[in-house]
């Protein structure tokens, strides 16, 4: 699904965020990316959806060279990515509805059709009775589940999420967390950035350490 | 096709509510462009009108030879008469000349207050070409016969309005051409307005895998809608325009016996006046978004 081989970034300022991943991640597979802020994490990320390109080495997702994408070819890329930003990046000029329809109106869906996937995604993550809210009326769980509303609403086959449990209270991470996990047991491929080690250990899977760029435990169990 | 279709309707659907969500900036924009584009089409149709005149009157290639009072009349009309390039030869005796003045509007008491009759005898020709080139050469030929007084050119005076027009027609065009710029920059900053003030909805877009012409389209259509509502107002304005002077138009004219009065620009330019409006907002909108969307 995803791999990355010998893959370096170098931001423009010289700063180098990543240095020499290497890793694969299989189709349903379920894996955390973890490190202190600053390790490269959300560089990593970034790469998946050719946010970023890799300096060196290649992304391949699904069979795609995406640093060699053309710009053309990138929106295509992402329809098939589910992406949960950190800070999210709702519209708050529109209904929560509406924010969930956004990602549908691109691929020129029938009406029906997108009202049904988009009523169906808001009910998958229990804000189908706050659909004419505006997000700004909704708790920072609620936001964060309204964004993983947006990122599945196209069916994607792997979802991608930057720190989606940050600022959270326990409570509402972990059903953040169970939300995307279900969608992980339905075959959906699952990658999810955080620091938080609770968590990490709470699930027991496989777990992609970075430290100042580079993977130290790559494809290893955590302990 | 029927997605393609769709996203077409949904982006202009977009684009108006934009318009409309905007009303009293979108009026104030469309009233920017309609007056500049008023003036141009207001000159260009006041022009038309004028040359429509103008050609009216070249249509007669007409020569007046004003007689001296010596001159012999027989034999200049024998020497007219032989001369191929005139077409026809009308005679108009001094007493014919003052009666007919007489009966022109508003000259009967000058008539009368004459003590003697002022006007020489004429001959009124018309020549079989009409190009002026040719008539200036018959005027100067008859000019240089024994017993001429003068020859006036009739068609002279509807030639230099020709001219004037002609002079006309290309400061029009210079003011065309500069506020069509005009036109093109206003909604160039529209537009790159309103993607400034949607810079959010656009970063998202773009990162859930909107296409960039997915993005672009809205903002196309505004700029055509933008330059299509100043095009109608434009014309609005040039009819009201026409129309207000077309009262002193009609009164002139009755007074001089004509029902002469301007007409509105002819339905096809109009529209195609509005197509260019539509199309030099598309191209605002192209520079603006090519420039902000990357």
């Amino acid at each position: 699904m995803i791999s990355f081989s010998a893959v370096s970034k170098r931001y423009p300022g010289g700063q180098e965020a990543l240095r020499g991943v290497s890793f694969a991640l299989e189709a349903g597979e379920f894996a955390f990316l973890t490190g202190h802020s600053g390790a490269g994490k959300s560089t990593l990320l970034k790469l998946i959806p050719a946010i970023e390109r890799p300096t060196s080495g290649s992304v391949i997702v699904n069979g795609q060279n995406v640093g060699a994408l053309k710009r053309a070819a990138v929106p295509y890329l992402r329809r098939n990515l589910g992406l949960v930003f950190q800070d999210q990046k709702l519209l708050y000029d529109r209904t929560v509805y509406d924010n969930v329809m956004l990602p549908l109106s691109f691929s020129g869906q029938p009406p029906r059709e997108a009202a049904r996937r988009a009523r169906a995604a808001l009910d998958k993550v229990g804000l189908l009775a706050r659909e004419r809210a505006n997000p700004i009326q909704l708790s920072g769980g609620e936001q964060q589940r309204l964004a993983i509303a947006r990122a599945v609403v196209n069916r994607p086959a792997m979802l991608v999420a930057d720190e989606p449990t940050a600022n959270l209270d326990a409570e509402s991470a972990g059903r953040i967390i169970d939300i995307l996990v279900s969608f992980h047991q339905v075959g959906v491929t699952l990658l999810i950035a955080t620091h938080d080690q609770a968590l990490i250990q709470r699930y027991g899977k496989r777990v992609l350490r970075l430290a100042q760029g580079r993977l130290d435990a790559a494809g290893r169990l955590a302990a | 096709m029927m997605a393609w279709l769709r996203q077409h309707r949904e982006a202009f659907a977009r684009a108006l509510g934009k318009l409309l969500a905007q009303r009293g900036a979108s009026l104030l924009n469309a009233l920017v462009i309609g007056v500049a584009l008023s003036l141009p089409a207001g000159g260009y149709a006041l022009l038309a009108n004028l040359q429509q005149v103008a050609q009216r009157v070249t249509l007669e290639p007409q020569l007046s030879v004003f007689l001296k009072p010596e001159a012999k009349r027989a034999e200049l009309e024998i020497r007219l008469h032989a001369d191929p390039r005139i077409a026809q030869l009308r005679f108009v005796s001094r007493d014919d000349a003052l009666k007919e003045l007489r009966h022109a509007e508003g000259l009967a008491e000058v008539v009368a207050a004459l003590e003697r009759n002022p006007l020489p005898d004429a001959f009124v020709l018309r020549a079989r070409d009409g190009n002026p080139a040719a008539l200036e050469a018959l005027a100067t030929d008859v000019r240089a016969m024994s017993g001429i007084a003068q020859v006036q050119v009739d068609s002279a005076w509807a030639q230099r309005l020709g001219a004037l027009a002609r002079i006309g027609q290309l400061a029009l065009g210079a003011l065309a051409v500069l506020l069509a710029t005009g036109l093109v920059a206003v909604t160039f900053n529209t537009i790159r307005l309103q993607v400034l003030t949607q810079l959010d909805e656009i970063e998202v877009s773009q990162l859930l895998g909107a296409t960039d012409a997915f993005i672009r389209r809205p903002f196309f259509y505004l700029g055509m809608l933008q330059g299509l509502a100043g095009g109608c107002l434009g014309l609005a304005i040039l009819w009201a325009g026409l129309a207000t002077l077309n009262q002193g138009v009609r009164e002139l004219a009755q007074s001089y016996g004509s029902s002469f009065q301007l007409v509105f620009l002819p339905g096809p330019q109009a529209i195609a006046l509005l197509a260019l409006c539509a199309l030099l907002g598309w191209m605002g909108a192209l520079l603006a978004v090519s420039k902000y969307l990357r």
